[in-house]
């Protein structure tokens, strides 16, 4: 899983009101590389929750992205290319994503989240 | 696919190790292509961020790949976590319920291949049909950016199941056009106009695959 679509996910339990974001806890990380695109990036850039970006970053153990971030900023080749990395080319292989609210853990194996949920909690 | 759409028992009963593997074919590239034309994604060359709610293998990955866009795909069948097919790196891949849980108007189309009758399935008392498909239309419209469309392609079982999933749709705000040969049904997302050119698709002069009296092609616009 990368940071992209951890960024556009939340937990959907029952009676959760903010289930964004999952907090990260990592085991295992791989990294492959993917081709750049300027304007993607640029459009990714309007979406991303920076916040929840960074603090997904770091617990992925990357930690270039600076902490705040504004559009001027995706003029610079450097960022641009802190950006592509972490959102598209870290890959969360084994770890678990913690609903903010209730704590439930969700599962991540071989890089696929198991987000599927109990009778209980649709 | 005929065998598919004459099962009618739960996915997570019915994909098992096994089936999820067949459902790795030919016939479903040509789906997915076929459903990736009617999203008429704009020809900029900018690769956008699509979901794809899915019931099937990870073949999907590949041929949602090779089109140069970024792929959400959702799978209701837990049997995915076996199949053991390579991840293609643009495809993230996870097992979620059809409430979906994506942050809203973040997704530029959306497209599912013979996933969404499964909610149409009554199993059980507790399962009620038009509850599932409420809460699954409802989250897909959230997550879908304006004018974003989703297109599925569906077998139902009948006038009646086809109704339910259009109603359930239009409720909650999409429009709707199904190419009814095609069991192809296309939803637009946060406009209130019309495009008709939408129930024709694309031409397939030469497509080996389409019907021979395509001219004849049955399409229906229904309005709220």
């Amino acid at each position: 899983m990368r940071l992209i679509t951890h960024n556009m996910l939340s937990s959907n339990i029952k009676g959760v009101v903010n289930g964004f974001p999952l907090r990260i806890e990592a085991e295992k990380v791989v990294e492959k590389t993917v081709e750049m695109n300027g304007e993607f990036l640029k459009k990714m850039f309007e979406k991303i929750d920076w916040k929840a970006f960074v603090d997904a970053s770091r617990a992925m153990g990357y930690t270039e992205l600076p902490e705040e971030a504004d559009s001027s900023m995706l003029d610079s080749d450097e960022f641009l290319n802190r950006f592509h990395h972490a959102l598209l080319e870290l890959h969360l292989e084994e770890g678990v994503l913690v609903c903010p609210e209730t704590g439930r853990r969700f599962p991540v194996s071989k890089g696929i989240p198991n987000m599927l949920l109990h009778e209980d909690e649709v | 696919m005929g065998l598919i759409s004459k099962v009618v028992v739960p996915p997570e009963n019915f994909y098992d190790d096994v089936e999820a593997r067949k459902y790795t074919s030919f016939s479903h590239i040509v789906q997915i292509q076929r459903a990736l034309e009617l999203l008429a994604l704009p020809d900029d060359h900018v690769p956008k961020l699509l979901l794809d709610i899915s019931c099937g293998s990870r073949f999907s990955g590949k041929t949602l790949s090779e089109n140069g866009h970024h792929w959400i795909e959702i799978g209701i069948s837990a049997s995915m976590l076996n199949v053991a097919m390579e991840r293609e790196v643009e495809v993230d891949l996870l097992l979620g319920d059809m409430g979906l849980g994506i942050r809203p108007r973040v997704i530029d189309g959306a497209i599912s291949i013979s996933a969404v009758q499964w909610l149409c399935n009554a199993d059980n008392s507790s399962h009620n049909p038009r509850l599932r498909l409420k809460a699954f239309f409802t989250s897909l419209y959230k997550c879908l950016s304006n004018g974003a469309r989703a297109v599925f392609q569906v077998y139902p079982e009948n006038i009646d199941q086809c109704e339910l999933i259009l109603n359930a749709s239009m409720h909650v705000g999409f429009v709707g056009s199904i190419v009814r040969r095609k069991e192809f049904l296309v939803l637009t997302c946060g406009q209130h106009s019309i495009n008709v050119s939408i129930s024709k698709g694309k031409n397939e002069d030469g497509d080996s695959y389409s019907d021979k009296d395509n001219e004849d092609e049955e399409n229906q616009t229904f309005f709220k």
